[in-house]
């Protein structure tokens, strides 16, 4: 069968070395170097945990980033954007980006602080595959991405209110409003009105 | 009813209905767009929610012009359930049954992908029995994932035979699932630090001989449709799309492999203890859904190969790590993925020193990879997006977490 015979090329750098555990510094890390150069003031901070390099940036500079990224620094595959949401801290979200190189074999995470309402500069123009892993983030966390193609709620309905991933959204969900019986069921779902465990939330 | 028979009036009304479908013409010709009889024009086609051969609960919206698709517009969602947010609200190792429900044909390693995300972040290791178990049920799920692919995306293009075959195999793989932890599909089969029971006696001998005995059915497979002339009419050319672009649309796992390049999370950033196995990557450059099969076949070979070297390799020892009883991480975060069968799976963790991740995300393969559908669909028949959405291999649990 065809591509059997091929033996193994074994360049395989070993994962993660076995490292105390705490984040060590690695603003002087060449990728991080790498990225101050070509882009002044955009790094606020760089660590390395368990072999993992997360760089915070400027969230105006994070599409130059992620282009200096992928034309100089070899990181072609965006793997991944996702967000967190820090409720009591300024700003409130991180928007986090995971980038692989094929040629280091090796991944970056890139991070940028945004408070609620900001926009973000997307990279769905950079990287074709953030596209979709934007919507989700807008879906989940509201973070607006300026400059986004197609920036629609994705996982949930076009008319739902809330961003669920947020830390202030409660777990049972909401009130939607969208009973279909809305004699026999309650709005949003759930139990029947005369149910003794019918909880209200919203 | 002859010709002299049709009175006037009826005449008439064929005369007025031709002179109507005339100025309608004419109407037409000044007013772009306006319908007329035999006008071409583009419509918008529902495919799902509720089609068989979208594999779940997914729903694409067609502009087609005849049965040309002019675009595709996944509309993905329905299975939404807040895997992320359930994460966030209970312990580390209460999240692990929450994995077996995101990708259901192949549990095992959504399991690993967790339980290895966690482990870096306690930098724990894995014994090594632990390891070497790990990689058969993560082979053996990839045997049966493929299986399930192989003759549901058969039984899509009109082929049912390999899919009895295909699924007689499954059942087997199952039972060995279900021998070792109880569960056919959500199998909930790793621990952070290593596995929950240790093998049944008897289990490894008879797998033995249920993987010597799989190579001669992936022929039997192979002789229904690797030379098959209807598969080949309906699968060669379809959905064309090269390693750069693969690259670029975040395409994982067998799509990219199909297209040329030989990546591979197992050679490329060797987990567990991928390193000292002997197994090829299979790849092709057609980049074509033909070649996504034959890949996805080869892979099932090299599964087999793999859990025999392990079966060899296995000797007793501990099945745990240490790993404290109250798992309470460092505030950190890491980002820890394997390759599923389907792609890269990978699990981004945020600690903030409590015993619940505060974050919890999962890069899908699956959600990743059926964003590249609209691209691949373009241009192709109605028909062939059966193909492609097999051959994209989705599991709609993953997609809508």
């Amino acid at each position: 069968m065809a591509g059997e015979e091929k033996t193994p090329a074994s360049e395989k750098p070993k994962e993660a070395p076995k490292a105390k555990l705490e984040a060590v510094d690695a603003s002087e890390h060449p990728w991080v170097r790498s990225i101050r150069a070509a882009l002044p003031d955009t790094v606020v901070s760089a660590k390395t945990f368990a072999g993992q390099v997360t760089v915070v940036v400027r969230k105006d500079q994070i599409a130059r980033v992620a282009r200096h990224l992928k034309d100089a620094e070899d990181f072609k595959y965006c793997v991944d954007v996702t967000a967190v949401d820090w409720r009591d801290r300024q700003p409130r979200f991180d928007v986090v980006y995971h980038f692989y190189s094929f040629s280091k074999n090796d991944r970056i995470r890139v991070k940028c602080g945004v408070a609620e309402g900001e926009e973000v500069p997307t990279i769905a123009t950079v990287f074709l595959s953030a596209n979709w892993c934007e919507r989700e983030a807008f879906d989940m966390f509201g973070i607006h991405f300026a400059g986004h193609p197609d920036l629609r709620r994705i996982l949930t309905w076009d008319g739902f209110h809330g961003y669920p991933l947020r830390k202030d959204f409660p777990l049972e969900g909401i009130d939607t409003g969208a009973a279909v019986y809305p004699e026999e069921w309650p709005e949003g779902g759930g139990p029947p009105k005369d149910d003794p465990n019918r909880k209200v939330v919203s | 009813m002859t010709d002299d028979k049709i009175s006037q009036a009826e005449k008439d009304e064929a005369a007025d209905f031709a002179d109507r479908a005339k100025a309608q013409a004419a109407g037409a010709a000044e007013t772009p767009g306006a319908h007329t009889l035999f006008d071409v024009q583009e419509m918008e086609l529902n495919f799902g929610p509720q089609h068989p051969s979208t594999h779940g609960v997914l729903r694409v919206v067609l502009k087609v012009d005849g049965e040309k698709i002019l675009e595709a517009r996944p509309d993905v969602g329905y299975l939404h359930r807040g895997t992320e947010k359930l994460f966030e609200t209970e312990t580390y190792p209460m999240g692990i049954p929450h994995t077996d429900r995101m990708d259901y044909i192949a549990a095992a390693t959504s399991n690993h992908a967790f339980c290895l995300a966690i482990e870096t972040l306690l930098q724990v290791e894995v014994p090594k029995r632990a390891q070497l178990i790990r990689v058969i049920l993560d082979e053996l799920q990839r045997l049966s994932s493929h299986l399930v692919w192989l003759g549901t995306s058969g039984i899509d293009l009109g082929a049912v035979t390999p899919f009895w075959y295909a699924f007689r195999e499954r059942e087997q793989i199952l039972d060995f699932f279900e021998e070792y932890c109880g569960a056919r599909l959500t199998l909930n089969c790793m621990r952070i630090g290593g596995l929950p029971f240790d093998l049944t006696p008897g289990w490894t001998e008879r797998l033995a001989e249920f993987v010597a005995d799989v190579p001669a059915r992936i022929d039997d497979y192979e002789q229904l449709l690797t030379d098959n002339r209807i598969w080949k009419k309906r699968t060669v050319g379809v959905g064309v799309i090269s390693a750069e672009e693969c690259i670029e649309w975040g395409l994982t796992g067998p799509i990219l492999r199909a297209s040329g390049l030989e990546w591979d999370l197992r050679r490329a950033r060797p987990y567990e203890c991928y390193e000292e196995l002997d197994f090829v990557v299979p790849t092709r450059q057609g980049g074509d859904t033909y070649d996504r099969y034959i890949v996805r076949v080869q892979e099932m070979r090299q599964s087999v190969r793999i859990i025999q070297q392990c079966l060899a390799k296995l000797e007793p020892g501990e099945i745990r790590g240490k790993v404290p009883r109250v798992i309470k991480p460092v505030a950190e975060e890491v980002y820890a993925s394997i390759e599923s069968p389907k792609g890269e799976i990978g699990f981004y963790v945020v600690s903030n020193g409590t015993n619940k991740p505060y974050r919890m995300h999962v890069r899908p393969p699956s959600f990743i990879n059926l964003q590249a559908l609209p691209r691949l669909a373009k241009g192709h028949l109605v028909s062939d997006l059966v193909a492609l959405i097999g051959t994209i291999d989705i599991v709609l649990g993953e997609v809508d977490r």
